[in-house]
């Protein structure tokens, strides 16, 4: 039976994974190695700010070892939302990594950059053109928010990393992509059905997470005309439960999973343990869409944080948190006037932890419960630095020397536990899109740059 | 009655993009989450009062094969955004550790 054997060396590029499962891998024998390189779940400032969620330090350990298994095995290489969030910079923060390993490691190789990240000007012609639409609850796309993106990318699919691959290029480092696209590419490209390309790319995508226990490896992968087998490569194992439950991750639906060009169906399939440590799964299917979208996703800036850290011990504060917190939000209001500082230029959170500090107003346990100390984190974002590190002050004093009814902690409220007690948090961006768009085709809107390294 | 939190095998929530949460319960086999579906105490109408939308923004999806139900539902405030307490959705699956299931 003709097979594709695959290894996705870790959940991100980053994350560390043992060289001992790569080594394992390699011994096995495999036709590609791949990696998703981020994430939207760490937030928006990677994306808004253009840098890596990682340190580089584990970024170039990770991909040294990858660089070197693929060439040494003969292999292409897939690198999907590489440096993070996929934009520009952080292509080329990995492009530039590779090139020095490369160089270090006397590694020669003809290299593709796929570029995700979207130009404001095309995006806003296909909002006029009414070729982008809103998922869940989002309202339409308007060009107000086009123009307030400090960046746009959309997640590649698999075309433009088969043409890469098609081109000749041995080690493709691609933009934001659909987790699963640079591994579902080289299935197709292997002539075998998309349904298993895109099942096994789901489970690739987060290196041996469909393994039980959990832990950082590397996942090897067989897939063949009749299904997807998975096994880990390290202490661990891929049980039809494991596996089955790897449905659930990071999505809104087990058994609907939607993709640039379709839908990947997993509601009929079936799990079997073929080994002690590996699964096969058979029965997904595709089902192409009548209509490719590409997903966008976007950050704008939203100002700059500072925060401050402390606790009280305080019973009577803590009986009366509510009004107490409503005196320092008084209190910080007035004193921030006298700045010239208005309530509309900055936005003060006061998260309260041993009471809704996690689920905020979600919460179902009401009031402090008993509690015997609280925690605070104090949160101000403003337009800018000088402003947010202004309010700051203001609310910390306000949270120290706040007087309330019943009073007999007069020389503070709260303990600090930090000597400088501001904390500067840099600049804050949020989430400004749900969309998807329609291109002219799979590739236009990410074009590919090949280079000899 | 059994608690959530003494039958499940797993509970957890994550975000499912940065607008929505997820939250996944899995039982040990087969039997008791056939014997959990046959309550019908885990549906679209619990996450909704435990999450305070409404039942129609709850995307409900019992999963056999994994043993599992899976109920993914809008975040109050997008992933980071200010105000968020959570940005990986990661501790929001409390709510349903209490749940009682008649079994």
């Amino acid at each position: 039976m003709r097979e594709f054997r695959m290894v996705s060396v870790a959940g991100i590029l980053g994350y560390g994974y043992p060289e001992a499962s790569l080594d394992a891998a390699l011994e096995r024998g495999i036709d590609m190695i791949g990696c998703d390189g981020g994430s939207s779940d760490p937030g928006p400032y990677y994306l808004g700010a253009g840098k890596p969620f990682v340190s580089l330090r584990a970024l170039r350990r990770d991909l040294r070892l990858m660089l070197r298994a693929a060439i040494a095995a003969k292999v292409p290489m897939v690198l999907g939302t590489a440096g993070g969030a996929g934009g520009e910079p952080h292509l080329q923060l990995v492009a530039g990594m590779v090139r020095d390993i490369a160089r270090e490691e006397g590694l020669h190789f003809t290299m593709a950059l796929i570029h995700s990240e979207q130009d404001k000007a095309l995006i806003a012609r296909r909002v006029r053109e009414g070729r982008t639409r809103p998922l869940g609850r989002a309202p339409a796309l308007d060009e107000a928010t086009v123009d307030r993106a400090e960046r746009i990318v959309g997640l590649c699919g698999p075309e433009p990393y088969m043409r890469a691959l098609d081109a000749g290029a041995q080690i493709v480092l691609g933009g934001r992509s659909s987790d699963p696209a640079p591994f579902a590419a080289t299935v197709m490209r292997a002539q075998l059905p998309p349904a298993q390309g895109w099942y096994a790319g789901k489970m690739l995508e987060c290196g041996a997470a469909p393994a039980a226990p959990k832990g950082p490896d590397c996942l090897y992968v067989t897939v063949r005309e009749d299904g997807v087998i998975c096994e880990p490569m390290g202490d661990r194992a891929c049980t039809p439960l494991s596996v089955a439950n790897h449905s659930l991750h990071e999505n809104s639906s087990p058994i609907r999973h939607v993709e640039p060009g379709g839908v990947l169906d997993t509601s009929d399939c079936r799990f079997e343990q073929v080994s002690p440590k590996a699964t096969l799964v058979t029965g997904m299917r595709w089902e192409p869409a009548g209509t490719y979208t590409v997903k966008l996703e976007a950050a704008e800036r939203v100002g700059h944080r500072a925060i401050t850290i402390c606790g009280t011990r305080d019973p009577l504060l803590i009986r009366q948190l509510d009004e107490v917190l409503g005196i320092v939000r008084a209190l910080v209001r007035s004193k921030a006037a006298d700045l010239g500082i208005g309530a509309e230029e900055y936005r003060l959170t006061i998260h309260t932890y041993g009471r809704d500090g996690v689920m905020g107003a979600r919460e179902p346990v009401q009031g402090t419960n008993g509690a015997h100390e609280l925690g605070f984190l104090v949160d101000v974002v403003a337009k800018d630095p000088d402003t947010a590190a202004a309010v700051i002050a203001l609310a910390r004093t306000s949270m120290l020397h706040a007087d309330f009814p019943g009073r007999l902690c007069r020389e503070g409220n709260m303990a600090f536990p930090f000597s400088p007690s501001d904390l500067t948090a840099g600049e804050v961006f949020r989430f400004s899109m749900n969309h998807v768009v329609v291109p002219d085709d799979p590739y236009d809107m990410f074009p590919i740059e090949y280079e000899r390294v | 009655m059994a608690r959530i939190r003494d039958i499940a095998k797993v509970c957890k929530s994550k975000n499912a993009g940065p607008f929505d949460l997820t939250i996944d319960v899995v039982f040990e086999d087969d039997a008791t989450f056939a014997r959990v579906q046959a309550t019908g105490v885990l549906s679209a109408a619990l996450f909704a009062r435990l999450y305070g939308v409404e039942e129609q923004d709850v995307l409900f999806t019992p999963y056999p094969a994994g043993r599992a139900f899976k109920a993914t539902l809008p975040r109050l405030i997008p992933a980071g955004d200010i105000g968020d307490t959570d940005v990986y959705g990661a501790q929001q699956h409390a709510p349903l550790l209490e749940v009682d299931v008649p079994i």
